[in-house]
């Protein structure tokens, strides 16, 4: 298991054990943390499990397909460390991996 | 003689599973004045989910049924275009001689995605949380000057007046005037073919260049003040949309006050019918009302208050294991994949507390997805909040008049009676 850590935009830290594989909005939906919706069940459809991640893990990721990048251009504060969480798949280069969450999904 | 609900039901059902496959055409207006479609939709899923039919109004077109089919058109708009030069968005073609209404919905990226992004910030969080105090002060006094022990139409009373209040906000739109939203709302999908109470074309094309003017007098006396927080003053003073043509200017009028108007509207209506039919639900409710985050997304699903949006193929391709050919119709039956079992478990029940609640395709996916869901939801919100602090019943005392439209899903009539 590996650990995230989930931070609310209200500054709420809430951190959770999910297993190598796992992407970062489902292991955030299981666990009920607040603020990520997930809509389109993890298909980058939407833009509902938005999330800035921390560095170092930032450049820890892969690149983002074009999907990705369209769809997070629909969002209302995207920032240069903006992901989807659904597109996190969960590594051992990730463990401790630390997102913000944004306002409000969208 | 008239039919009784469930008479009118039965029929459909045997007819929707007795028809030649290649017969079945659910863009038929009577399914939807019935509320019968979902029977051909049924019998769609299960043996043609990807479906072709000549419908007599609207030509050749590809039905798309299932939950995870629809997702596949919808988020590749490189394919599948919503462009208005391609056919746009519903299923129905511009009449002929009418110029096809130019909106942002309508548009293939990059036009799309500049004129979508000039709007977006109204629905930002920060604006949400603002909105949040006034509609509840709104949604308190419609509701305490409901009548009582006396039947009304639910549908007038409450559901266009509380949306109709909120689109003169969002457009700061003069209070007093505010009717003319809905009637400019209901004209702009009305359409005659379909419907022979609606009104002709040229009602229709007098009374959406009536809107247009009204709304030029708005832009004019806001597009030289300082940028307010209103839709027309973020078009206004935005560089994208400020220069936009005739067209675009009345298109996307249309979009938003259909986009704000309908949708919420029909989704007030059908979660009180929805709670009438399924009574064990409302009493989760009434004894647990923090299930009601979850309710709305259900009420949004259930009702699915537009039921299709239609693409255009740019390109041979396949899907469900059809050949579509560049340049065919499709059109995505949300109202069908809300409704898919595969997708969506016991997807033929309402369900307040549903696992995943938020998984419908109401809303649609990928670059079009509505850009007002969650001032919707939290228009359904304060409305059930503020039901469950003031009435534990509200009947339902007739069968509710429905739309005759394949595109919007809604109701003119629902008569209710709260108890003195």
């Amino acid at each position: 298991m590996s650990q995230v850590h989930f931070i609310s935009f209200d500054g709420v830290r809430r951190s959770i054990e999910t297993r190598i594989g796992e992407n970062l909005m489902r292991a955030a939906t299981d666990n009920a943390v607040p603020g990520i919706d997930g809509d389109c069940g993890g298909q980058c459809a939407c833009a509902t499990c938005h999330v800035f991640v921390s560095a170092p893990w930032a450049e820890r990721l892969p690149v983002m397909q074009t999907k990705e990048h369209e769809i997070l251009d629909f969002t209302n504060e995207r920032r240069k460390t903006s992901r989807l969480a659904c597109q996190i798949i969960m590594t051992p280069e990730l463990e401790g991996i630390e997102v913000h969450m944004p306002e409000g999904q969208h | 003689m008239k039919l009784s609900h469930a008479e009118i039901q039965a029929a459909a059902r045997a007819d929707a599973f007795a028809l030649p496959i290649e017969q079945i055409d659910p863009a038929t207006a009577d399914y939807f004045e019935n509320d019968t479609v979902g029977h051909y939709f049924e019998r769609l899923r299960r043996d043609d989910p990807v479906h072709h039919a000549h419908s007599p109004l609207f030509g050749p077109y590809w039905s798309v049924t299932r939950f995870q089919d629809i997702m596949q058109v919808d988020t590749n708009h490189g394919i599948f275009s919503s462009d208005w030069t391609q056919g746009g968005i519903a299923i129905s073609e511009p009449p002929p001689g009418e110029a096809p209404l130019q909106m942002f919905i309508a548009m293939d990226p990059p036009r799309h995605d500049v004129q979508r992004k000039a709007v977006q910030p109204i629905v930002a969080p920060g604006n949400l949380a603002n909105m949040q105090t006034l509609i509840r002060e709104r949604t308190c006094k419609v509701l305490d000057g409901l009548p009582r022990g006396e039947s009304f139409n639910w549908v007038q009373h409450v559901s266009i007046e509380l949306t109709t209040l909120m689109l003169a906000t969002l457009f700061d739109f003069p209070l007093e005037d505010r009717h003319l939203l809905t009637q400019w709302s209901d004209v702009a999908t009305a359409n005659k073919d379909v419907d022979p109470k609606a009104p002709t074309r040229e009602e229709r094309m007098a009374e959406l260049h009536k809107m247009a003017a009204y709304f030029t007098r708005l832009w004019n006396e806001r597009v030289n003040a300082s940028p307010g927080s209103d839709l027309i003053s973020m078009m206004a003073h935005n560089p994208e949309t400020r220069n936009m043509t005739p067209q675009e200017f009345m298109g996307n009028l249309v979009l938003l006050i259909v986009g704000g108007n309908d949708t919420t509207r029909n989704s007030m209506t059908g979660g009180l019918l929805a709670l009438h039919h399924n009574p064990a639900e409302w009493d989760k409710l009434r004894q647990d009302p923090s299930l009601i985050d979850n309710m709305v997304s259900e009420i949004i699903r259930w009702q699915t208050p537009l039921a299709h949006m239609r693409r255009t193929a740019l390109q041979d391709t396949e899907l469900g294991g059809k050949h579509i050919k560049k340049g065919d119709k499709v059109v995505m039956w949300y109202l069908s994949g809300n409704r898919d079992e595969e997708a969506i478990p016991h997807a033929s029940q309402f369900i307040i507390d549903r696992p995943r609640a938020r998984q419908h395709l109401s809303f649609g996916f990928g670059i079009h997805r509505c850009v007002g869901n969650r001032l919707a939801e939290m228009q359904l919100r304060i409305l059930w909040e503020e039901i469950h602090k003031r009435f534990p019943v509200i009947e339902v005392v007739s069968d509710p008049v429905r739309v005759r439209s394949s595109f919007v899903r809604g109701f003119t009539e629902l008569m209710v009676r709260i108890p003195a």
